[in-house]
């Protein structure tokens, strides 16, 4: 293995530092644009756009299922797509604790590389900083992204409506569980995988279906709870949900019994939520059902006229309670 | 082994049932587990049980009856220069006199979370610079994992790891409460993980000195009403036991292995605890023979005037005298964002429970 690692010198704008770029970016990420090399990509787009921006700090840098490279790109794509837009061209910036492995980079740009591929996405401007050690953990990434939304799509967090069906599109908590288990919280290691994955192409297919749907959203840090509160309150709308219909995996269910955590609250990097009127809803889960991303779509609740911007969980004894808004960090069970 | 979801729903429907049908008096039942609050409103127990059944929360949450004194030594430690201190997630937030650990971080101090005191003894190994002092909170589930790993440390001569043992017994405080007498219970929930270690036999002067039935349950819903039921039962018919329903987990005697290492370690000692004042033989300090390890004998440092908040009514939520709702603060000024009090920050508090739960609106 290549131990040499990145030092300050590779961010002091000199010879290392075009080499890292031209060696290690360029050489995997190019495209006609990124080649342009100017101080700013330029490229034509047609239509109303959608633009976000998401900073990465995930620790491990390399975890189960994916690394920060795939995350950082999903993750961007997750955003431009929940709005319904196809999402074109993303920004790629790194801030480097110095003595990085180049080798440990480089399989991240890789990562980065097919990620992008298979959201069909480009790169077209970065920027790469190193800092001292201990100012930063590793390799810090943010993305930014732009799409454009199709002609006639209409899809807001605001927009939910009484009557309306709550879809998820998979089992909730898989990432969250998977990076606690990589830190050595379990005290074992579960056979669990991030789900880190591009939703766009899941999206493209829904909406070309089904053009109607009034709300998409990644339920990430937070998880369904958060999501699903965002949604009420700015919607002003209540939500019912039944405990039983959420899909959750029997490793994260025992992981979370085990250090006293609610799957509800852990996030999730490949998995959305889909509100539509409730006869658009049998078509919608065909479409998603035929997606490897979709396959455990499932109908979890519904939204009501009652209890406006308040969520509701029936629990499985058939309890009715609340489901807040998660407070403050994560914590452990230590009883 | 486990029961796939649609059976255990089925299931808890029948015991529900079965509790309904043999429940006559107004009985009133204390859950002593801060975790078994949670799982009762998580799942909703509280709602479907009989009206004339009355769930009362006890003091099981290690960082609720932790004192103020503790509270701010901890913040004075870990003001030390070239020190770290490692905790469990659910102490970082907890108010002391002036501030938490979780400000003093802010300010720059090095506060780690850890999910294992073994994760404390890993910092100390790969930060021998430094002293790593971890926050030992927890009754007897936690303490023997604790003494394992300080025994660990003296394997590994490490001069750099240390404990602040904060550690409480749960029995003196279950007699304490009933000693008190400000609230009048019918029958205890017995702590499932605490007993596992303890045993169920660590209970049986509840039934013969209290005429109080005991049922040690564990955290399932079924679990729950199990217990439920079996305190019933022994209710309606007067005639108060110790019953273990979670005998996939606890023995009578409990587990001699984590008590020896627990005695290897650690001596009873009288402690403070938070709404119940000094309770004699209720907590653990580390043993002379293992003193280079206590944090409390190497670092003396000096702990001001400690302030407790006079409206803050943890003490008596912790009691069962009050319910969190009875509070003045409570969801007016104290949340789990801005939590004045500890029963509101850990995720075994009572105050948490009904905030996050919904009891509130």
């Amino acid at each position: 293995m290549n131990e040499e690692k990145i030092t300050l010198s590779y961010g002091s704008g000199g010879r290392l530092t075009h080499k890292l770029i031209k060696d290690i970016f360029i050489r995997h990420l190019d495209n006609s644009i990124l080649s342009q090399m100017n101080d700013s990509a330029t490229f034509e787009l047609n239509g109303r756009i959608a633009f976000t921006t998401d900073s990465y700090v995930v620790n491990p840098i390399f975890f189960s299922g994916g690394d920060i490279g795939r995350l950082a790109v999903n993750g961007t794509v997750n955003d431009i797509a929940m709005m319904g837009a196809e999402p074109l061209y993303i920004s790629l910036g790194v801030i480097i604790e110095e003595g990085l492995l180049l080798e440990e980079l480089e399989r991240v740009v890789i990562s980065i590389k097919d990620a992008a591929e298979e959201a069909g996405v480009k790169v077209v401007t970065g920027d790469t900083k190193v800092v001292e050690k201990g100012k930063a953990d590793k390799l810090f990434i943010n993305t930014s992204g732009v799409g454009v939304i199709p002609e006639g799509i209409d899809i807001r967090g605001d927009n939910a409506r009484p009557g309306d069906l709550i879809i998820v599109s998979g089992t909730i908590g898989d990432h969250g569980i998977a990076i606690l288990s990589e830190r050595g919280a379990l005290g074992f290691s579960a056979s669990l995988e991030s789900d880190t994955s591009p939703l766009n192409r899941l999206v493209a297919s829904m909406i070309d279906t089904v053009s109607d749907i009034h709300v998409l959203r990644d339920p990430t840090r937070g998880g369904l709870a958060e999501t699903l509160n965002e949604i009420a309150q700015a919607s002003n709308a209540g939500i019912e949900i039944y405990e039983s219909e959420i899909p959750v995996k029997g490793a994260v269910k025992n992981a979370c019994d085990l250090l006293g955590l609610d799957p509800l609250y852990i996030a999730n990097e490949g998995k959305l939520i889909a509100i539509a009127p409730e006869e658009r809803v049998s078509l919608l889960l065909d479409i998603m059902h035929s997606s490897q991303y979709g396959k455990d779509a499932k109908v979890i609740g519904k939204v009501t006229g009652s209890h406006p911007g308040i969520v509701a969980l029936i629990t499985k004894l058939g309890a009715k309670r609340i489901l807040d808004m998660p407070s403050g960090e994560l914590l452990p069970r230590i009883c | 082994m486990s029961i796939p979801d649609y059976n255990k729903v089925q299931l808890a429907r029948s015991i529900l049932s079965e509790i309904v049908s043999i429940s006559r008096r107004k009985i009133t039942i204390m859950e002593f587990c801060g975790t078994h609050t949670h799982s009762i409103f998580r799942s909703g127990i509280r709602d479907i049980l009989p009206e004339n059944i009355t769930m009362l929360s006890g003091p099981g949450c290690p960082v609720c009856v932790t004192d103020n004194r503790d509270i701010d030594y901890c913040i004075s430690l870990s003001s030390m220069p070239d020190t770290i201190i490692a905790t469990f997630g659910d102490m970082i937030r907890v108010p002391g006199s002036l501030k938490s650990l979780q400000d003093v971080r802010a300010e720059g101090k090095d506060i780690r979370v850890v999910y294992s005191s073994m994760s404390a003894l890993e910092i100390a190994e790969n930060n021998q610079d430094k002293n790593v002092i971890f926050l030992g909170v927890g009754f007897e589930t936690t303490a023997p994992t604790v003494a394992g790993s300080i025994i660990e440390a003296e394997k590994r001569g490490l001069d750099n790891f240390f404990v602040y043992s904060m550690h409480k017994l749960t029995p003196p405080a279950m007699k304490a409460i009933l000693d008190l007498g400000e609230v009048k219970l019918d029958g205890i929930l017995g702590p499932g993980h605490v007993s596992t270690v303890i045993g169920s036999e660590a209970w049986n002067f509840l039934a013969r000195d209290y005429a109080i039935p005991v049922s040690i349950a564990g955290f399932d819903i079924i679990d729950i009403l199990l217990g439920i039921k079996m305190l019933v039962e022994m209710i309606e018919k007067g005639e108060p036991k110790v019953i273990n329903t979670y005998l996939r987990a606890v023995k009578p005697s409990g587990n001699r292995y984590a008590l020896d290492i627990m005695n290897e370690v650690f001596d009873v000692t009288d402690s403070y605890w938070r709404g119940l004042g000094m309770l004699p033989y209720s907590g653990l300090k580390i043993r002379e023979k293992y003193r280079r390890f206590d944090a409390s004998v190497q670092f003396p440092v000096e702990v001001k005037e400690c302030v407790e908040n006079k409206i803050c009514r943890c003490g008596e939520v912790i009691r069962g005298v009050i319910s969190p709702v009875e509070c003045l603060l409570f969801d007016k000024i104290c949340n789990p964002g801005n939590p004045v009090g500890p029963c509101m920050v850990s995720s075994e508090g009572t105050c948490s429970a009904y905030y996050l739960y919904g009891a509130r609106r």
